[in-house]
């Protein structure tokens, strides 16, 4: 019987990893995988508390996240295609609109 | 006896994803990332949500996985426009403190997860988190949020069409 | 019937709203017809009120309609409603039946000014403002009222906007209404705060039980409220403003004059006696302040030389007659000589008007003379008029000064009958030296045109307000008791039980161990000598007739005397000028206030600006360090956010 501790720990490990690649990789799509991990990472805690407390709520919830997941990596890989017409790079160095 | 399993697929998803963050092409990472989502899928198990992780394997690691590759494919990336993990030569300070935040993440979760000190947990049935026992559930109370989710589904399949298709006229 | 009464003031206020904005569209003909039949329409409103409330059951003197909660602030809460009791009564009669007689003589006057919807827009509204004056049920919404007709009254009084005079005229009416305003509201919040209502029935029921008899709280109440009455009324020493209201046009100097703006001043002090009851020290004020300004202004008003001036100064000093009424408690003869001076003084505005419009303009008695022939209508009616306000048997004005004159006697002092005395005799003097140098003796103007009377829309009005100011004495002949209408119709609401004050008063005063005074104010029975009434009435009378027969003296039979006998006096000189007034207000109270105010802008423009501009500049500094944050990077954001999720869950955790 492994202690809920260690899946939090791996979730928590997870996503800072997560969170470092958004902030330090440039590469559009590469910084979307990396939010997947966060998502994942997410996922893993949400399952062993689902485990602790006997209940199959979590797992909606996860199952919620993998389609929101699914809805948003579609949409971001379509965003991630029009930047590149537009530009032709995805470089995200190449991208400060928010500046407006 | 989980401990067993667990520790070495713990170490390698971890592993896993240094490789997304630091591989310098982006189908390395792509590929890191795959591997990742199956080991996660093994957690699932470990965690008797065989439901789960059977869609983790479907949904993550087969139909997203391959989109983020038909992606890259798409767009032909080379690996030299995006050179890798470097630090920015006129920020390297801002680099530093970035991977120090992140440690002090790392840390600060740890620090709670284990301050946190849960008891044993509750046993649970034999057919805990099967299709059935979870369809049942989904099919049920949460009927609504999963008509929702189909309508995002729809929603999302429509934007991506509309952003990503070229104008011809 | 009753329930109509919301509709009084707001069809004048509805025909202003459609003569101000679509009174280009529709012409002169149709904006006359909406200006002059929505005050006729609330005077026909009115009398169907009148019927409503005779009919009322025995002994109901006072009946409210609450149209809405206007200001509900917890537990405070004005209400917009109106009260109709015999004094909302009388003056909503004045004021929209004398309105409207003005009203539809302003359509023949003003036919060919330019901006003819603008002057009815301004007229409607002013109107209305004091219908609302005159029938709200608590102090906020007079106070509505009575900024309204201030503001109306600086649109009107500089209505010829182009003319520098006219708007200095207007600003100077504004700014000295401004300060009786000022103490009016002071009065209404001293009065919230110490009944913690405003409405009318609160808190002049409460009143006797409230107010300590003679206390300093009673009189500041009394007297910030008798301020807003000087300003609004033009009495000393806030008359300044009215004289020179005379820049607008005359239907506009009639209807300040006659129907509304300074008679509100009379009619908030005759509506709060309760109050003034209470304090005999400020009801000493307003007698003083009443009787000299009475005396004061008609000394001035013997020596100008501009009819519509002679006529302002005329109504200064019948305020003060009313105010002096007020001051020895003869409530219902201020009121009475109110009625009676709002029919003779309108018919003497609009009199003069007509000769104005006839004489193009000619403002200057010195240019006038013997225009009798050419002005036969308004020579009439003048004359009645003349006639009434100089105190003649049996015209309007010979009653309602009488009984001011009689009340002043016996329920006042010596002191001030003899104000009134000598205010009767000069207003017969200089208003027969304005009819006399008007329309008799030789004539002095051009010969060379022809002065004409005007058309029968401005003669009919003449004619009403005339045979008014000849038979509205029958309202009230004082003489036999009973026969007086209009004191028991006024009785309900100037009747104060003086046991309730004295009981409570006495009570407060033993107890805070205090000298108790006599009451002499509260128990002084009103006396009826009908004896000394009578040789009273033979003593105005003769006076009146003294003061006629001086002026006819001085300017028709001897034409020539008034400049030898005037000629270099000191006196002659002061009064000429006013008395100087307007030019010591300059020099002391004017030129230092734009001095003053000079500093202040320059002060302000170091610290107040200086300060702004510095806080400005603080911030501007703080962003610049601050901007290069907003990199425009999404990561750099994201950045960002970690740091502030990091700090959270430290500092949660």
């Amino acid at each position: 019987m492994v202690e809920l501790e260690y899946y939090l720990i791996l979730s928590g490990i997870l996503f800072s990893i997560g969170v470092l690649g958004v902030l330090v990789r440039r590469n559009a799509i590469v910084v979307f995988m990396c939010v997947e991990i966060m998502l994942n990472a997410v996922n893993i805690s949400l399952i062993a508390f689902d485990r602790y407390n006997n209940q199959h709520d979590g797992q909606i919830f996860s199952f919620m996240v993998m389609c929101v997941a699914a809805a948003e990596v579609s949409v971001g890989l379509a965003i991630v295609i029009s930047m590149y017409r537009n530009k032709p790079t995805i470089n995200l160095d190449e991208f400060n609109l928010m500046k407006w | 006896m989980e401990l067993f399993f667990f520790i070495p697929i713990a170490l390698l998803s971890v592993l896993l994803a240094f490789g997304v963050v630091f591989n310098k092409s982006p189908i390395g990472s792509a590929v890191s990332l795959i591997g990742m989502m199956l080991c996660l899928a093994g957690v699932f198990v470990i965690q008797s949500a065989h439901f789960l992780a059977i869609l983790q394997v479907l949904i993550y690691a087969g139909a997203i996985m391959v989109l983020f590759m038909f992606v890259i494919m798409l767009l032909n990336l080379k690996t030299a426009e995006d050179t890798v993990w470097k630090a920015r030569e006129h920020n390297t300070l801002l680099s530093v403190l970035t991977g120090f935040l992140v440690l002090g993440l790392v840390y600060k979760l740890v620090e709670i997860a284990t301050d946190a000190n849960f008891g044993p947990g509750m046993p649970v049935a034999e057919n805990f988190g099967t299709t059935e026992m979870v369809g049942a559930k989904l099919f049920t109370d949460y009927v609504l949020p999963f008509e929702v989710a189909s309508i995002l589904l729809l929603v999302a399949m429509i934007g991506a069409l509309v952003l990503a298709k070229t104008k011809t006229d | 019937m009753l329930q109509l009464a919301w509709l009084i003031p707001l069809i004048p206020i509805l025909g202003s709203i459609v003569c101000g904005v679509y009174g280009l569209k529709l012409g002169k003909d149709k904006v006359a017809k909406i200006a002059c039949g929505g005050p006729i329409l609330s005077f026909l409103i009115t009398l169907l009120v009148l019927l409503g409330f005779l009919l009322l059951p025995e002994g109901v003197h006072v009946w409210e309609q609450i149209l809405f909660n206007w200001i509900p602030v917890s537990d405070f809460v004005v209400q917009w409603g109106y009260q109709i009791d015999p004094l909302s009564l009388v003056m909503m009669l004045v004021v929209s039946g004398v309105g409207s007689v003005i009203h539809v003589y302003a359509v023949g006057y003003m036919y060919e000014e330019y901006s003819f919807y603008r002057f009815f827009c301004y007229f409607n509204l002013f109107l209305g403002a004091m219908l609302i004056l005159v029938m709200g049920n608590n102090f906020l919404l007079m106070f509505i009222g009575w900024e309204g007709v201030g503001c109306c009254s600086y649109f009107l009084i500089g209505y010829y906007f182009d003319k520098k005079s006219a708007c200095d005229a207007g600003t100077k009416a504004f700014v000295v209404n401004r300060i009786g305003d000022f103490a009016f509201i002071l009065g209404v919040l001293f009065i919230f705060n110490q009944f913690g209502s405003i409405d009318y029935t609160t808190v002049f029921s409460a009143a006797p039980t409230t107010l300590i008899y003679g206390s300093e709280t009673a009189t500041m109440i009394c007297i910030l409220l008798f301020i807003g009455a000087t300003g609004k009324s033009a009495q000393i020493p806030l008359y300044t403003w009215l004289p020179d209201a005379m820049e607008g046009p005359t239907p506009v100097s009639a209807l300040i004059h006659a129907a509304t703006m300074v008679t509100a001043g009379v009619y908030m002090v005759a509506r709060c006696n309760v109050l003034f009851a209470l304090s005999p020290l400020s009801m000493n004020i307003v007698a003083f302040v009443g009787g000299g300004t009475a005396v004061f202004a008609a000394t001035i008003g013997m020596a100008q030389n501009d009819i519509k001036r002679v006529l302002a100064y005329s109504t200064v000093s019948q305020i003060g007659y009313m105010f002096l009424a007020c001051g020895v408690g003869a409530y219902t003869a201020a009121i009475f000589h109110l009625i009676t001076h709002a029919f003779f003084k309108a018919c003497l505005f609009l009199g003069s008007g007509s000769v104005i419009h006839g004489m193009h303009h000619e403002q200057d008695m010195r240019k006038y003379g013997g225009l009798k022939d050419h002005f036969p209508i308004t020579h009439i009616t003048f004359l009645v008029s003349t006639l009434a306000i100089a105190g003649i048997f049996p015209l309007s004005g010979f009653f309602s000064k009488d009984e001011i004159l009689f009340h002043s006697l016996m329920d006042g002092n010596i002191i001030l009958w003899g104000m009134g005395v000598t205010g009767a005799f000069l207003t017969a003097f200089y208003m027969f030296r304005l009819v006399f140098m008007t329309f008799y003796g030789e004539a002095r103007y051009d010969l060379t045109f022809h002065p004409h009377e005007p058309s029968k829309i401005m003669t009919t009005p003449l004619v009403i307000l005339a045979f008014l100011a000849f038979f509205g004495g029958l309202l009230g002949i004082p003489l036999f008791h009973g026969w007086h209408v209009l004191h028991e119709w006024l009785e309900p609401v100037f009747h104060v039980n003086p046991q309730a004050i004295i009981d409570y008063s006495t009570q407060h005063m033993i107890a805070e161990g205090h000298h108790v005074p006599l009451f002499e104010s509260l128990t002084h029975e009103p006396s009826h000598n009908v004896g000394l009434e009578v040789s009273l009435m033979a003593v105005s009378l003769l006076i009146a007739i003294g003061g006629i027969t001086a002026a006819y003296f001085f300017y028709i039979k001897f034409p020539n005397l008034p400049d030898k006998v005037m000629e270099g006096q000191w006196g002659f000189e002061l009064v000429k000028n006013k008395y100087e007034v307007d030019e010591r207000i300059d020099e002391y109270i004017v030129q230092p206030t734009v001095e003053g105010s000079f500093y202040l802008w320059k002060g302000d423009a170091k610290v107040v600006d200086g300060a702004v501009n510095g806080a400005a500049q603080t911030i501007g500094w703080f962003s610049k360090l601050a901007s290069p944050y907003q990199s425009g990077f999404v990561r750099n954001y994201a950045l960002f956010m970690v740091v502030g999720f990091l700090a959270i869950l430290i500092m949660v955790y």
